[in-house]
């Protein structure tokens, strides 16, 4: 079980570690500035952190000795675009500006690919490192298809990629998250792709357009190692759930007290066994009833039990995002981080 | 040659010192001024070449105008700003 957790915030890069006294800060790094996102690379013990400098951009670090030291790698960079590109069917008439906004997602590649990475990006760009982060390229096909063209942002003013998963029996396979643009995946490493998010609804759409799988808002995925066949969707509007690697989605309904939310997991080896942080409901963020609890189900979705214990339960206004909850490879240490911090 | 000057809040990711640079235009100076601190480049200018959304620049006091395609004249005794646009509070 891990007794070390990594936890980017918008205040810098904080080490946790369990001692003979509990959970405590060893490190922070980046003191001050807004982490966004920061990855761990069981392949190497590497440590990936993105910044977002209001000012300067968007940057990405990494370090080789658990965060004692930090060098500046490259950052993924869209490609100038061509002077005579013309979209040919942007949504709301509005381009994508081929800039990078933000990084959403970072994630090993396969095991048998030692260097490889892929990151996801707001404004909707894939890229992909083949050094370890030390140069990125954009994925043409995907950001060349013209569905890309169509997604739209969700809660951000620009779509983006926010979720990655490699198949770990074929890092050839890779499933994306889109909001809004649904779920995407490729079987031949990025050259082919296809939106596969049939199934999902999504009731913020007209009602003749609520099945459309490139307009879905996904929140997050989460895909079972043990069986990865198995996905796991905290959505917009509902929780949705694939056993057949994405091809189709089932909705889990009468959740209670809500299936809104942003954040899932799934546990390593039991694809049934899943938690969630519900909120009240998408225009009002805060935890469902002022309690904060993690909903767990056992049995595939079929039912559900709140989990409570030491958890704030009486005017607790915490919301967790997509990339706040986590649980570590034994599948027994469950974490997660709440806006108040 | 035009007096280039940077923002001391940048000096603390990247060394940006102050420097005489060539150039007759907003873009010429800083492409003559990156050419030699390659990685200040990307803390100034987005992946299009365009000055940073909060970002500023001002020649002798007065703040350009073309962001996108830094076409702003610069004569030789020009003293450049790069400084952090007031945003956030």
């Amino acid at each position: 079980m891990s007794t070390r957790f990594h936890v980017a915030t918008r205040k810098g890069l904080f080490t946790l570690e369990r001692g003979g006294t509990g959970w405590s800060i060893t490190r922070a790094s980046f003191l001050g500035d807004n982490c966004t996102l920061v990855m761990h690379d069981p392949r190497y013990g590497e440590l990936i952190a993105a910044l977002n400098h209001r000012h300067f951009g968007v940057k990405m670090h990494r370090s080789r000795d658990g965060g004692a030291t930090w060098n500046e790698i490259a950052t993924p960079k869209y490609p100038e675009k061509p002077a005579d590109y013309v979209p040919k069917n942007p949504v709301e008439g509005k381009p994508a500006d081929w800039s990078l906004k933000l990084v959403w997602s970072l994630t090993p590649g396969g095991a048998e690919e030692p260097r490889v990475l892929w990151c996801g990006t707001l404004p909707g760009g894939l890229f992909k490192s083949e050094d370890g982060g030390e140069s990125w390229s954009l994925n043409r096909r995907l950001w060349d298809d013209p569905l890309r063209e169509q997604w739209f942002g969700g809660g951000a003013d620009h779509p983006g990629i926010h979720s990655i998963c490699v198949d770990p029996r074929n890092p050839n396979h890779v499933t994306l998250g889109v909001s809004c643009g649904g779920v995407w995946s490729t079987r031949d490493g990025g050259l082919t792709w296809r939106v596969t998010g049939h199934g999902m609804r999504a009731e913020y759409m007209p009602p003749e357009r609520q099945f459309e799988p490139n307009v879905q808002d996904l929140h997050i995925v989460a895909q079972c190692r043990a069986n990865p066949d198995v996905l796991w969707v905290q959505h917009h509007n509902g929780i949705f759930r694939s056993t057949d690697a994405a091809q189709s989605w089932t909705e889990i309904k009468d959740v209670k007290p809500s299936a809104f939310g942003f954040a899932v997991a799934v546990h390593p080896q039991d694809p049934d066994l899943a938690w969630f942080v519900p909120a009240v409901k998408d225009e009002k963020r805060y935890a469902a009833d002022g309690r904060v609890i993690v909903n767990r189900t056992r049995d595939g979705g079929r039912t559900f039990d709140s989990l409570t214990a030491g958890l704030p339960q009486a005017h607790a206004y915490d919301l967790v995002f997509r990339h706040a909850l986590d649980i570590d490879e034994s599948g027994d240490r469950l974490a997660f981080g709440s806006t108040t911090g | 040659m035009p007096t280039v000057r940077f923002t001391q809040n940048i000096q603390r990711h990247i060394g940006c010192p102050t420097r005489e640079v060539a150039g007759g235009t907003i873009r010429d100076v800083l492409d003559n001024y990156f050419d030699v601190h390659e990685k200040a480049r990307g803390y100034v200018m987005d992946d299009q070449g365009r000055l940073r959304q909060h970002m500023a620049i001002f020649v002798n006091g007065a703040q350009i105008s073309d962001r996108d395609t830094l076409s702003d004249p610069v004569s030789p005794d020009a003293i450049v700003d790069l400084v952090q646009a007031l945003s956030g509070g």
